[in-house]
């Protein structure tokens, strides 16, 4: 198939990719980006791996276009922590236990990250409900769910990063 | 009591950040210059002959780099010496919907699908074999012409005199269970990047592998290449359970593709792959019979079993062995008699999954163990607790038990989920069920037989004092990696900064079995521990002189080597490592371990498979409420209590227990691969139910620490001995809640409802039914 120049903002940078018009954001991101991070799992958007947030929103990049979202800031698990400051969410599932192969994570932290942005205090029924589509073969959720606890807790500690902050 | 300064705290993974950022590396993350695309052709057909292919079409689409069939690598391979019955593609003949008959390597995907289509392939149906009692009395058309009535392999043990202790019994009970199968469903799709490069004759194969060094071996076999030109490196691996514990299909075509087309070729199975390459938890029909005297005390049992083990052997002899000898080593019963059948039918290979041959006839004991307790109106805690073993022992089939905290794991449950306040006592509807599991720290016995060390570790002092940990031992996301850096930081008195690891590449690091049967903490724990005593044991035989004192005066704590009595003299690690470099040049360590010969168990056929040097128990409370208008059970709650020897690190043992119970439960009450004349009708993520967090509930772990005598600083195994015990905690706690008792996996909806209106037909006889 011909292929067309893209433009995408991922991870607030522009990349110019020329890909087809059936190129599918998560190859896109994975083989011309070489931003591995997103996850393929399944073949049919049902295992959340390859989560990514286009406009804030959580969404699943192994059914999207690229061609389609070359107007949407898109943010992948790369783009989480500022520089070697891991974001709260990273540090839980760290110091939580919520990653053990790693595999389904990044999925789930951006799932998470949207619902922290839209309801910074949400019940485990209300993370329960967020990360519905997404599966986890090793935890049982419980230590996800402790990941994402403890990041709550953090982000509330200390809600907003004060502009200048120099370290 | 020992005091640690870093095993027993909750440590962050040493690769998670990693992981959490992005930047973690997986088999399918990788990529070469020049790199092509696999694709396999698999069969259409459960059981045909290959007249002829022609693939000469297919090698003309442009892009098209090579293509391979069957006869160009015909060395047969296998995860057992006496199962060598795969080949890289088939040669003669397909035996299941998906077996392997072509490969082609591309520029591109389109043009590897394009050539996978003009491949022309001549098949002959034969007869298939589906059913696993069916295919037993097979008289011709067998799956493979050396096993005669698809028989893989048969054992009969008989352990005691079982008539006699059913003779003396009050209460014999028996029960025919069947159990679906159950598949791995790991979130990492297979995935093997292949490199031969024909300048120096080198193979370098990535591979999501729980067993780099077995896929060496066989590499070296099927490309009759010497093993020094073969080099494997296991990158992170995203979940195994199991499925990446023998080599995979893939694993080898990868590297034939590369070999042919001289380039390096990537290959990763699409989900519906996956399913097809299996090598999950078979059917199983276990027809279980148990006696037991009027005080609860278990007088024999016997056991029928088969599995239905698909169209290869892959680990199969094992899967069936595990499925009686582990029968044994839980519980004091004197009388054992066991029939195990392997048998083959037209399906995917089935292999290890979590809890390997232990699980299904775990359900079918447990349940039964249940029974017989309602019936001779024993609390079925308390009947478990009348039958346990006296450790330090041996059971009757030659497993030797040295660590027992099952009685205890007991105790902890009932205490923590209100047991004795809710069992038979909660409204119609709701129910709690008790059960108990357990499983092997390592087989006793390689897969192939042999003297040497199951585990070796190195490590290399690097002159700025940074530890370079050099092992084999595959992580696949339990947390192996995290655990052996602990021990050795441990055992330096270092933190766990100071250590580097480097893992699981077969030209660099030395051999290690593999992550299978819960051998890692144990066995290559041990070895970390003997590594790190002995380079300890160099650095204070370097320092010492200095202080004018014996080397065993000397302790390594908090960064620091310190003279025990010895007026406070006290120097870095750093400064004692110059001080060694100077004495011994490169500051270098060994260590190994093999299982003693005491844990070896007995000389009997199949005797090999069951022994471990220590074993880890699980007791579950299962709480469950059970919709009687729609057969819906719901698990509300698991209290678990593993016994893991010593929590090196507490969270990641909770995480592996945790785990395993989930898994577990996904087997009781929704996963199932249904199959139709060889077809799997769901191949999906979406249609495997793997549970969400919707449908997952809230488990407790408790932590039991026996601290066994020969694991390292105490620890047993954490990954796997869970799993079994939340089936028929949750079977009995339906039988709790509605009187009914389900006998077949999964347990669902349907399965309640048929038992529930038997049950009102017999009541309406006046049959009783009573809880």
């Amino acid at each position: 198939m011909e292929k067309h120049n893209l433009h995408l903002r991922v991870n607030g940078q522009r990349y110019d990719v020329a890909a087809p018009p059936n190129r599918l954001l998560l190859d896109l991101l994975r083989d011309d980006l070489r931003l591995t991070g997103s996850k393929r799992g399944c073949d049919d958007s049902s295992c959340g791996c390859c989560t990514v947030l286009a406009g804030g929103a959580p969404m699943l990049s192994c059914v999207m276009l690229a061609a389609s979202y070359q107007d949407v800031e898109i943010t992948t698990i790369e783009g989480v922590a500022e520089g070697d400051r891991l974001h709260p969410l990273q540090e839980g599932f760290c110091v939580e236990g919520g990653a053990q192969c790693g595999y389904c994570t990044p999925g789930i932290i951006m799932v998470a990250k949207a619902l922290l942005e839209q309801n910074p205090n949400p019940t485990r029924r209300q993370i329960a409900d967020a990360l519905s589509g997404n599966l986890c073969r090793c935890t049982g959720y419980t230590q996800i769910y402790a990941s994402i606890e403890h990041a709550i807790k953090k982000l509330q500690a200390e809600p907003a990063e004060p502009v200048g902050r120099g370290d | 009591m020992a005091s640690f300064s870093i095993i027993g705290k909750r440590l962050p993974m040493v690769d998670a950040p990693d992981k959490v950022t992005g930047r973690a590396l997986y088999a399918d993350d990788l990529a070469l210059p020049g790199m092509l695309v696999g694709k396999i052709l698999h069969s259409p057909h459960p059981h045909a002959r290959l007249r002829s292919i022609d693939t000469s079409r297919a090698a003309r689409v442009p892009g098209v780099v090579a293509v391979v069939t069957g006869r160009e690598f015909p060395n047969q391979y296998g995860i057992l010496p006496i199962g060598h019955d795969e080949t890289a593609f088939a040669v003669d003949k397909v035996r299941y919907i998906g077996d392997n008959v072509a490969g082609v390597a591309a520029e591109t995907e389109e043009a590897a699908r394009q050539a996978l289509e003009l491949i022309e392939v001549d098949y002959e149906p034969l007869p298939a074999w589906f059913d696993p009692e069916e295919t037993m009395k097979a008289e011709a058309n067998w799956i493979h012409e050396d096993k005669p009535r698809n028989i893989e392999k048969e054992y009969h043990h008989r352990f005691g005199d079982v008539e006699q202790g059913l003779a003396e019994a009050d209460r014999v009970v028996s029960e025919r269970f069947v159990c679906g199968e159950v598949t791995h469903a790991a979130m990492e799709p297979h995935s093997t990047l292949a490199s031969y490069n024909p300048e120096d004759d080198r193979l370098t194969v990535w591979s999501s592998t729980q067993v780099p060094y077995y896929l060496h071996l066989t590499l070296a076999n099927i490309l009759n290449l010497p093993h020094e030109k073969i080099r494997v490196i296991k990158p992170l691996v995203g979940g195994g359970f199991g499925g990446k514990s023998e080599v995979i299909p893939i694993e080898v075509e990868a590297a034939c593709l590369s070999y042919k087309a001289r380039r390096p070729v990537k290959i990763t199975y699409t989900r519906e792959e996956v399913f097809y390459a299996h090598r999950g938890r078979p059917v199983q029909i276990v027809e279980l019979t148990i006696g037991a005297r009027r005080d609860g005390r278990l007088t024999a049992v016997k056991a029928r079993v088969v599995q239905d083990g698909g169209a290869y052997c892959g680990y199969g002899p094992v899967t069936i062995l595990y499925s009686g000898a582990l029968l044994g080593a839980m519980y004091d019963i004197r009388n054992v008699q066991f029939d195990g059948y392997r048998v083959l039918t037209n399906k995917p290979a089935c292999g290890a999954m979590r809890g390997h041959g232990t699980v299904n006839t775990r359900f079918a004991f447990e349940s039964l163990l249940d029974h017989v307790a309602t019936e001779l109106k024993i609390d079925p805690a308390e009947i478990r607790l009348r039958n346990q073993l006296q450790p330090p022992c041996i059971t009757v089939n030659q497993l030797r038990v040295t660590s027992y905290g099952y009685p205890e794991c007991i105790r902890q449950v009932v205490e923590k989920s209100g047991w004795r306040e809710k069992r038979g006592k909660l409204p119609f509807g709701k129910g709690v069920g008790i059960a108990g599991s357990h499983y092997v720290s390592g087989a006793a016995n390689s897969i192939i037989r042999g003297e040497g060390p199951h585990s070796t570790v190195k490590l290399r002092v690097e002159p700025d004092a940074t530890v370079v940990l050099l092992t084999g031992a595959s992580e696949i996301g339990q947390g192996s990696d995290t655990i052996q850096v602990q021990l050795v930081a441990e055992e330096l008195g270092v933190p766990v900064e100071r250590i580097k690891l480097i893992a699981a590449d077969t030209e660099r690091t030395p051999i290690d079995l593999g992550s299978y049967s819960s051998r890692v903490t144990f066995m290559a724990g041990n070895a970390c521990l003997a590594a790190a005593r002995n380079l300890k044991k160099k650095i204070f035989e370097a320092v010492a002189p200095l202080w004018d004192i014996a080397p065993e005066e000397l302790d390594a704590r908090g960064g620091r080597i310190t003279a025990r009595n010895g007026a406070g003299k006290s120097m870095s690690f750093a400064e004692a490592v110059a001080a060694a470099r100077k004495q011994f040049g490169e500051l270098e360590a060994e260590g190994g371990y093999a299982p003693p010969a005491e844990a070896r168990g007995g000389k009997f056929k199949g005797a090999g498979v069951g022994p471990s040097p220590a074993y880890s128990y699980s007791a579950q409370v299962a709480e469950v409420t059970v919709d009687t208008e729609t057969g819906q059970v719901t698990v509300e709650r698991i209290t678990v209590a593993h016994d893991c020897g010593r929590a090196l690190n507490p969270m990641t043992v909770e995480g592996q227990v945790e785990g395993s119970v989930w898994m577990g439960l996904g087997q009781a009450v929704q996963e199932e691969m249904i199959w139709n004349k060889g077809r799997l009708m769901n191949p999906s993520m979406l249609e495997y139910k793997v549970a969400s967090t919707l449908e997952s509930p809230e488990i407790d772990p408790i932590l039991v620490e026996s601290i066994d005598p020969e694991g390292p600083l105490g620890a047993k195994e954490a990954g796997e001995g869970s799993l079994a015990a939340a089936i028929p905690a949750v079977a009995n706690a339906i039988y709790d809640a509605v009187g009914v008792r389900i006998t077949s996996t999964p347990i669902t909806p349907e399965k309640i409802l048929r038992a529930l209106r038997e049950q009102e037909k017999q009541r309406a006889k006046g049959n009783g039914g009573a809880r």
